[in-house]
C-alpha cells in the first residue's frame, strides 16, 4: 500500500520487547492437512491385509528388479507419520522464524503422492508401474516445460505471456507442416520456433508498441491462433495431408551408459532430440538469466524499467526481443504434440497446456528451476490420472484429472498467494 | 494485472441526466465521429478483408490461378474474388437476411438464428465486462456457463414444479450454479489474493471434467447414452418467442432467453451506473488504494464481482439447456465462454457495447454456419475474424494509420493538468 | 568539463515546461538550480540526461553542441545523474545496481561480479561512503540509497553530475554527509548541478544559483543573497507564508494514541510505540524526514494499517478493531498523502469523488440505488464553496491541475461534521495560492473546535500550522514541542529532534551551534525567524 521503504533498523529496540509480526502457519497445516487425508482416506479405507505391487524395471536394464509388494495398510501408516511428522518440524521451524525448505514441500507431495498410489494400487493384481509412470509424466510435461521457459523469459522482463497456449499450438502447426513437407522431422523441429516467434512478435507488437493490455492481448492471440490453424487444418491439410500433415516422428536417442540405468535410465536418457534440448535449454536459461549481461537487464527491465532506462537500456526494445525469444521457446516446446510424439496435428491439440505451463511458472515462482519442478507435477499428476484410469481404481478418472487443476488452486492461494512477481510485470513502459 | 488499457472506465454520458442537453448530444457526436464508434466499424471492415485473404489462399482454385499468375493475373484475382464473395454471401444469408428462402419467414430466419446464438453470448459476455470494470480478468465465464448450465438442467429435469415457478427456479438455480464458480476464485482473490486468471483458468478445466463425471452419473444418464442428460421437462423450458399461433409455420428456434439477456443488460446497466455495489466495483477497478481509503471493502467487492459475474454467465447456461438444446450435453458451453472475452472486449465493457458485440458475434456464429455447409470455407475463420477485430480495437492507432484517419480526440484532450505532476521539479 | 544549454524549450502538450532556457555550468562548480515545484527543473535535467528529447535548444559539452538520444549517450558523455527517486532496483545487490547497463563481462555475455564488486568497493573507499557491495538494495537506509546512485555515477566517470532534490528524504545529519560528498567531489574537477527548492541549502553550499520560474530563467543570484531575495525570486511576488490565526484555544483531549505500533510487511517496526494526545481544537503536526513512519501512522489511525499493539481512542471510544469505513463515519476526516493514489480516483468524475465515502449514505442512495441528481448537486454546492476551477463536474477529476484536485480532496473530507482530521502533506506538490487557501482552511476546522492531525515533511509548514509539533524519528516519537512555550518552536532544535536527538539536548546543542552549517531541512517559502 505504502510505497515508502522503511530504513532497515540498525539500533532496533531489544528482541523482548520488539512486537513482532504474526506468523504464518498455512505451510504446516497443508502438509497436516495432506497427512490426515492419508491417515483417515487411504489408510483407514485400506483392507489390512491387502498389499499394494510396485514394478520398478523395464526388460531393457542391465539388471531386472523385481516386482515388489508393499504391505498397504502399513505403507499408508508411515507415509502418514512422515507427512505428519513434517507438518510438525514445519511448525517447529516458522515459530523460531525460519523458512520451510524447499526440499520438505517435494518430500511431502511425494509421501502423499506415494501413499496415494499404495491406497490406489492396494489389494489389486495389477502393478503400478514406476517407470512408464515417471516415462510419461516427463513427456506430459515437455510441452509445460517450454511454455513455463517461454513465460519465464517473457515476465521476467515485465511481459505476461498468456499466448503461451497459442505458441505451443502455432509451433506443433507449423512444425507438423514443414516436416511434411521435408519429409522430415527435424526440418519440422526447425520451423517450430519461427512459428511461435511469429506469434511472440505479435504479442510484442500490441502490448509494447501499442501498450495494449497484455493479458488482453494473450487471449485474444490464442484464440487467432485456434481459429487460424483450425482454418488451415480443414482446408490445406484436410485437401492434401500427404504433403501438409503427414506424419514424420523424431527418432528416439538413446545416450549411451545413462540410458541402462534403471528406472532413471529409460525415463530420461532415451529421449527425442527435443527432449535433450529442453534438459540444456533449463540449465542455460536458469544460469543465464542470474548470472549474465542478459538476465541482469532483462531482470531491471522487469522490476524497474524506468531505473533500466536512466542507465540507457532500451526497456522496449528488451521486451520486444524477449517476448519474441520467449515465442520461440514456446513454439519449439509446440512441436512436442507432433513431430516429437509422431502425430499428425489435430485441431486446438495443445488443448490448454499453455495455460497450465503458465500456472507452472508461477507456482515456480519465475524461477526457471522451479518452474520445472511445478511443470513436472503438472505432468506427473495428469499421467497418473491416465495411467489409474487404465489399471483401473476405485477413483473415477474425471476426478483424478482434476486434481493438478485443484493442487493448482490450492498453491496459488495458499503457497504463493504472496509470492512477489516481477514488480513491473504486466504494465508498458513509456517514458512521459 | 490491473486495469485493462482498453476499457477505461469513462462514465458514460447515458449516466448523467443533468439539464444539459446541447452539451450530451455534443459530447455523443464526437464520440461517434471521432470515436471508439469509428474505429469499431473500421476494425470490423478490416477483419473482413484479412479474413478474405484467407479465404482466397486456402481456395484451391485460387491456388492454382496462383501457379500461373505472371501468364494471367486476371484470373488469380477472379477466382480469389469469387472465392471471397461467396464464402460472405454465404455468411450474410446465415446471419442477416436470406433472400433466396421461398417464404419471407425463412428469410428472416438467418437473424432469428443469430439472436439465438447472440443470446450466451451477451449474457456470459455481460459477466466479463462486471469483471473487467472491477479490474478482475475473469477468463473463466467457460466454467460457470458449465456449472449454471448443470444446475439448471437437474433442476429442469428432475423435479416437478407448476409452470411458472418450474421455469423460474431453473433459471435461478442457473444463475446460483455459476455464482458458486465465480465465488470460488473472488473468494480466494480477496481472502488469500490468489490471482483470479490462474484460478478461474484451472476452474474452467474442472468444470470440463465435472461435466463429464457427472454424465456418467445415473442421475444425468438413465439411458447410458453417456452424452446427453433426460430432456428438460416443458414447464421448466424457456418458451418460444414467437410462437406458432403468432407467426404461423415458423421455425424460430428463438425463446424467452433473450428476454432474460435484455434484462440482464438493463441490470447490469444499473448495476454499474446508479448502484453503490456498482460505485464500489468500479471504484475498486480504476483505484483499489483509493478505494479502500474511502472505507470500502475491496475485498468484498471483488467477491461480489465474482458472484454476479458468475451468475450472468451461469444464465448463458440456462440460455442453452432451457432453450436451444433442451438438456444437458458435455458440449453444452461449446466456446461460449472464451467467445464472450472478445465480446466483452469489443464491447469496452460496457453493458449496451456488450449487447451490440454479443449480436455481431453471435450473427458471425450463425452466418459461418451455412458458409462452411454452402462454400466449404470452415466456420474457423469466424474465429480468426472475431479476434482480429478485437486487437485492432485494443489499438486505435493501428486502424487509425492503416486507413489513415486523424485522431480527433487529441486537440480535445486536456494533457495540460496531468502533465503538471510529471514534470514536477 | 564545462555545460551549457542554450534555448532548451520543451512542451507537454499546453504546457510549456521549458521556455528557452539558458544554463552554463563552468568545470569544479556546485550549480543551484533553484526553483517551486512544478517551474520545470527535473524536466530540463531529464532533457539533459537525455530522457526527454527537448523540442528547441541545444546542448554544448566544452563548447561542442551534442544530441543525446537517450541516457546512455549523456553517460558516455560524461554526465550523471542521481534522481530524485533513485533508480535502483530493489532486489539487486549494490554491486549488480552499479554494474548494470556498463556490465564488466566475461566470455559469452556472463557477468563478472567480482570485478564490479572491487569497483564499488574502491569508490567507497575513496570518498568514504561505507558501502556492501553484496547488501540488497532494498535492505539499505536511503541515505545509503543515494549513495550507491552517486557510485553509480562516479563509475562511469561522470564530470557533469546532477543532484535531483537529493536532501528530500535525507536528515539533517545525512545532509551534512552529503554536502561534504559535493565539497570532496568539487575538488577533483567534477561539475555538480544541484537542484532544489531549499533555500538554506542553496545557500549554503552552492558556487552559483539559477532561479527558474514556470519554465524560465528568471535570473542568477549569488550565494549571498539573502533568502528572501531568493525567494521572491523564486515566488515571483513576495509573500509572507505565515498563516493567519488565533492562538489555538485547546479544549479537553478528544483524541489518544497508545503504545501503538504498526508493523511492516517484513515484520519490522515502522511505528513504534507511539503516543500522542490531541486536544479539541489544536493543531498537532507530526513532523520529521520523509520515511520515519508519519506515514503509517496516519494510515493506521484511518485503519488502513492494523495495529500489532496499542490502542486509539478517538472521543474514549477505542477504535481498535474497527474497519476503515467506521473510523470515518466515527468522523475522522483523511486527507492522504498521495492524492493521486489515495485521495481520488483519477478516471471517476469530480462528483463521483466527491462522494467517495458517502456514496451509500441516505445522502446520496436509498437502498442501493443511487441518486446522480444529489450527487450533481453536492458537487456543485462544495466545488463553488471551495473555489476549485473547473468546467463541468462530470469531468474526469484528472482534468483538475494538483491544486483544484487536492481542494476537492478537501472539500470532500471537510464536508461532513468532523471529531478528527488527519491531513498528510496536505500542500505537497501545490502552488502558493492553494497553499495558503489548504492552510487556512485547516485553521477554520481547528478554530470548529475539531482536534487536526498534520503530518508535513516541510519545516515551514510545521512551523506556520502548528500549535505542537510531535517529531517522529525511525518510527517513534523523539518529542513533542509546544509553540505556545516560551521560545516557541526553534527550526534548529526541530532539525536536531528529526535526527533522532531528545529534546532537551537538542535545545542545548542549537544553542551552541546556532551561526554554524545549516541543519535543518528549509521549506520553500521565505519565512521570518523567530523573534
Amino acid at each position: 500500500m505504502s510505497t515508502v521503504t522503511a530504513p532497515e533498523r540498525a539500533d532496533a529496540a531489544p528482541a523482548e520487547e520488539q512486537v513482532l509480526a504474526r506468523i504464518s502457519y498455512r505451510t504446516p497445516v497443508m502438509y497436516a492437512l495432506a497427512g490426515l487425508v492419508t491417515l483417515f482416506v487411504f489408510a483407514v479405507g485400506t483392507d489390512p491385509d491387502a498389499s499394494t505391487t510396485f514394478q520398478l524395471a523395464s526388460g531393457s536394464s542391465w539388471f531386472t528388479i523385481p516386482n515388489f509388494g508393499v504391505p498397504s495398510l502399513v505403507g499408508a501408516l508411515l507415509l502418514a507419520a512422515a507427512q505428519l511428522a513434517a507438518a510438525g518440524w514445519a511448525y517447529v521451524l516458522l515459530r523460531s522464524r525460519r523458512g520451510v525448505p524447499v526440499w520438505l514441500h517435494l518430500l511431502v507431495g511425494v509421501a502423499f503422492v506415494v501413499s496415494f498410489l499404495v491406497w490406489a494400487g492396494a489389494g489389486r493384481t495389477s502393478v503400478i508401474p514406476v517407470t512408464s509412470l515417471l516415462a510419461g509424466a516427463l513427456a506430459l510435461s515437455v510441452p509445460l516445460i517450454f511454455g513455463a521457459m517461454s513465460g519465464v523469459i517473457c515476465e521476467r522482463s515485465g511481459v505476461i505471456n498468456i499466448a503461451i497456449e497459442g505458441q505451443l499450438l502455432f509451433g506443433a502447426f507449423v512444425a507438423a507442416a514443414i516436416a511434411s513437407q521435408f519429409a522430415s522431422g527435424y526440418a519440422g523441429l526447425a520451423a517450430a520456433p519461427f512459428a511461435g516467434a511469429a506469434v511472440g512478435a505479435l504479442l510484442a507488437w500490441f502490448a509494447v508498441s501499442f501498450r495494449v493490455n497484455q493479458i488482453i492481448v494473450g487471449v485474444v492471440l490464442n484464440t487467432l491462433v485456434i481459429g487460424l490453424t483450425g482454418f488451415l487444418f480443414s482446408t490445406l491439410m484436410a485437401d492434401d495431408p500427404g504433403s501438409w500433415n503427414a506424419r514424420q516422428p523424431l527418432g528416439v536417442i538413446r545416450i549411451p551408459v545413462l540410458s541402462e540405468i534403471p528406472v532413471l535410465g529409460p525415463v530420461l536418457f532415451q529421449q527425442t532430440i527435443l527432449v535433450y534440448i529442453m534438459y540444456v535449454l533449463v540449465a542455460v536459461l536458469q544460469f543465464m538469466l542470474f548470472r549474465s549481461r542478459w538476465g541482469l537487464r532483462t531482470r531491471a527491465v522487469g522490476e524497474h524499467p524506468k531505473a533500466a532506462d536512466t542507465v540507457g537500456i532500451k526497456v522496449n526494445t528488451r521486451r520486444v526481443w524477449n517476448v519474441v525469444l520467449g515465442g520461440a521457446v514456446a513454439g519449439l516446446g509446440g512441436a512436442f504434440f507432433t513431430v516429437g510424439s509422431g502425430l499428425a496435428f489435430g485441431r486446438e491439440m495443445s488443448a490448454g497446456q499453455g495455460y497450465i505451463a503458465l500456472a507452472a511458472m508461477i507456482l515456480g515462482k519465475w524461477n526457471p528451476r522451479l518452474a520445472v519442478l511445478a511443470a513436472l507435477l503438472f505432468g506427473f499428476s495428469k499421467n497418473l490420472g491416465n495411467v489409474l484410469s487404465t489399471i483401473g481404481s476405485g477413483v473415477p478418472s474425471e476426478l483424478l484429472l482434476m486434481l493438478p487443476y485443484i493442487i493448482t488452486i490450492f498453491a496459488v492461494a495458499g503457497f504463493v498467494g504472496r509470492v512477489r512477481p516481477p514488480a513491473a510485470n504486466g504494465t508498458a513502459y513509456t517514458k512521459d | 494485472m490491473s486495469d485493462p488499457s482498453v476499457t477505461p472506465p469513462v462514465t458514460s454520458p447515458s449516466a448523467e441526466d443533468g439539464p444539459r442537453r446541447s452539451q450530451l448530444s455534443d459530447d455523443l457526436m464526437r464520440r461517434v465521429l471521432g470515436g471508439n464508434v469509428m474505429i469499431s466499424v473500421l476494425a470490423v471492415v478490416l477483419a473482413l478483408v484479412i479474413g478474405g485473404f484467407l479465404i482466397a489462399f486456402a481456395d484451391e482454385e485460387v491456388r492454382e490461378a496462383a501457379t500461373y499468375f505472371f501468364s494471367r493475373p486476371a484470373d488469380l484475382l477472379s477466382a480469389a474474388w469469387q472465392a471471397v464473395s461467396e464464402a460472405y454471401v454465404a455468411l450474410f444469408r446465415g446471419a442477416i437476411f436470406d433472400w433466396q428462402a421461398a417464404t419471407f419467414v425463412g428469410q428472416v430466419r438467418p437473424l432469428t438464428e443469430s439472436v439465438v446464438f447472440a443470446v450466451p453470448l451477451v449474457l456470459a459476455g455481460l459477466g466479463i465486462a462486471v469483471g473487467f470494470r472491477a479490474g478482475l480478468f475473469n477468463i473463466g465465464a467457460q466454467g460457470q456457463i458449465i456449472l449454471g448450465a448443470i444446475f439448471a438442467s437437474y433442476i429442469g429435469f428432475a423435479w416437478d414444479l407448476p409452470v411458472g415457478l418450474h421455469l423460474l427456479l431453473a433459471v435461478l438455480g442457473g444463475a446460483v450454479g455459476g455464482a458458486v464458480w465465480g465465488a470460488i476464485p473472488g473468494g480466494l482473490k480477496a481472502r488469500f489474493g490468489a490471482n483470479e486468471v490462474i484460478v478461474t483458468i484451472m476452474l474452467n478445466y474442472i468444470a470440463v471434467y465435472l461435466i463429464s463425471y457427472i454424465l456418467k452419473q445415473p442421475v444425468f444418464n438413465p439411458g447410458r447414452s453417456g452424452q446427453r442428460s433426460p430432456n428438460v421437462a416443458d414447464s421448466a423450458t424457456y418458451p418460444l418467442l414467437i410462437p406458432d399461433w403468432l407467426v404461423p409455420g415458423n421455425n424460430f428456434r428463438l425463446h424467452w432467453g433473450v428476454v432474460v439477456a435484455l434484462l440482464a443488460t438493463v441490470f447490469v446497466w444499473w448495476l454499474l451506473e446508479r448502484s453503490t455495489i456498482g460505485f464500489e466495483l468500479r471504484a475498486a477497478g480504476a483505484n483499489p488504494h483509493a478505494a479502500r481509503t474511502a472505507g470500502m471493502s475491496v475485498g468484498r467487492t471483488i467477491f461480489i464481482t465474482m458472484v454476479i459475474a458468475g451468475g450472468l454467465a451461469g444464465l448463458a447456461g440456462t440460455a442453452q439447456v432451457l432453450g436451444t438444446e433442451g438438456a444437458l450435453t458435455a458440449g453444452v458451453a461449446a466456446s461460449y465462454g472464451f467467445d464472450a472475452i472478445t465480446v466483452a472486449l469489443l464491447g469496452r465493457s460496457r453493458p449496451l457495447g456488450t449487447l451490440v458485440a454479443g449480436l455481431l458475434f453471435g450473427a458471425l456464429k450463425a452466418g459461418g454456419f451455412l458458409m462452411q455447409s454452402l462454400t466449404q470455407t470452415p466456420i474457423d475463420i469466424v474465429l480468426v475474424v472475431q479476434s482480429v477485430i478485437v486487437l485492432l480495437i485494443a489499438a486505435p492507432p493501428l486502424v487509425r494509420a492503416v486507413f489513415r484517419v486523424p485522431d480527433p480526440t487529441k486537440p480535445r484532450r486536456r494533457s495540460g493538468a496531468t502533465r503538471t505532476k510529471e514534470v514536477a521539479a | 568539463m564545462k555545460l551549457e544549454l542554450r534555448g532548451i524549450t520543451k512542451v507537454f502538450g499546453s504546457l510549456v515546461a521549458n521556455d528557452h532556457i539558458d544554463l552554463v555550468v563552468e568545470p569544479g562548480e556546485i550549480h543551484a538550480l533553484l526553483g517551486e515545484n512544478g517551474a520545470g527543473k527535473s524536466t530540463l535535467m531529464n532533457v539533459l540526461y537525455g530522457l526527454y528529447d527537448p523540442d528547441d535548444g541545444e546542448i554544448l559539452l566544452d563548447d561542442r553542441p551534442v544530441t543525446f538520444t537517450g541516457p546512455g549517450d549523456a553517460v558516455a558523455a560524461g554526465i550523471g545523474m542521481v534522481h530524485q527517486h533513485f533508480m535502483l532496483v530493489p532486489v539487486f545487490t549494490v554491486a549488480e545496481s552499479v554494474a548494470l547497463g556498463y556490465e564488466p563481462t566475461g566470455r559469452a555475455g556472463v557477468l563478472d561480479l567480482d570485478r564490479a564488486r572491487r569497483r564499488v568497493a574502491e569508490i567507497s573507499e575513496r570518498f568514504g561512503f561505507h558501502v556492501d557491495p553484496d547488501a540488497l538494495v532494498e535492505d539499505l537506509p536511503v541515505g545509503v540509497q543515494q549513495r550507491v546512485e552517486i557510485i553509480k555515477a562516479l563509475s562511469r566517470d561522470a564530470q557533469v553530475l546532477i543532484l535531483d532534490e537529493p536532501t528530500a528524504v535525507l536528515t539533517p545529519q545525512e545532509t551534512d554527509e552529503l554536502i561534504s560528498i559535493m565539497g570532496e567531489l568539487k575538488e577533483v574537477g567534477t561539475s555538480i548541478v544541484f537542484i532544489t527548492h531549499k533555500l538554506r541549502e542553496v545557500r549554503a553550499i552552492a558556487d552559483r544559483i539559477t532561479v527558474i520560474r514556470r519554465g524560465k530563467v528568471v535570473g542568477e543570484a549569488r550565494p549571498t543573497s539573502s533568502e528572501t531575495e531568493l525567494a521572491s525570486m523564486m515566488v515571483g511576488r513576495s509573500v509572507s507564508l505565515s498563516v493567519v490565526k488565533t492562538p489555538a484555544d485547546p479544549g479537553a483531549s478528544a483524541f489518544q494514541v497508545k503504545d501503538l505500533t504498526v508493523l511492516s510487511p517484513t515484520g519490522t517496526p515502522v511505528v513504534d510505540r507511539v503516543n500522542l494526545d490531541v486536544r479539541a481544537g489544536e493543531i498537532l503536526c507530526v513532523a520529521g524526514v520523509q520515511g520515519n513512519g508519519q506515514t503509517e501512522l496516519a494510515e493506521a489511525i484511518l485503519g488502513l494499517h492494523e495495529a500489532a499493539a496499542g490502542s486509539i481512542v478517538l472521543d474514549g471510544q477505542d477504535l481498535r478493531g474497527k474497519g476503515v469505513r467506521e473510523r470515518l463515519r466515527a468522523g475522522i476526516g483523511f486527507v492522504p498523502e498521495d492524492r493521486s493514489t489515495d485521495g481520488a480516483i483519477a478516471s471517476f468524475t469530480i462528483a463521483e469523488n466527491l462522494v467517495l465515502d458517502l456514496y451509500d449514505t441516505p445522502e446520496f442512495a436509498r437502498g442501493v440505488t443511487m441518486s446522480p441528481a444529489k450527487v450533481q448537486a453536492n458537487a456543485e454546492q462544495l466545488t463553488q464553496e471551495f473555489d476549485v476551477r473547473l468546467t463541468d463536474v462530470r469531468d474526469p477529476i484528472s482534468t483538475l491541475s494538483g491544486g483544484n484536485a487536492q481542494k476537492v480532496v478537501l472539500a470532500r473530507e471537510l464536508s461532513r461534521p468532523l471529531s478528527l482530521l488527519v491531513a498528510s502533506q496536505p500542500t505537497r506538490g501545490l502552488d502558493v495560492g492553494s497553499i495558503e487557501f489548504v492552510h487556512q482552511r485547516v485553521v477554520a476546522e481547528r478554530d470548529k473546535g475539531t482536534p487536526v492531525i498534520i503530518v508535513s515533511t516541510e519545516l515551514d509548514e510545521v512551523i506556520a500550522l502548528a500549535d505542537r509539533v510531535a517529531v517522529m524519528y525511525r518510527g517513534r516519537v523523539v518529542g513533542v514541542v509546544d509553540a505556545a512555550q516560551a521560545g516557541g518552536v526553534d527550526r534548529d532544535v526541530l532539525g536536531l529532534m528529526m535526527a533522532g536527538v531528545p529534546y532537551e539536548e537538542a535545545t542545548a546543542q542549537a544553542a551552541e551551534h546556532q551561526s554554524t552549517l545549516a541543519m535543518a531541512d528549509q521549506g520553500h517559502l521565505p519565512h521570518e525567524e523567530q523573534p
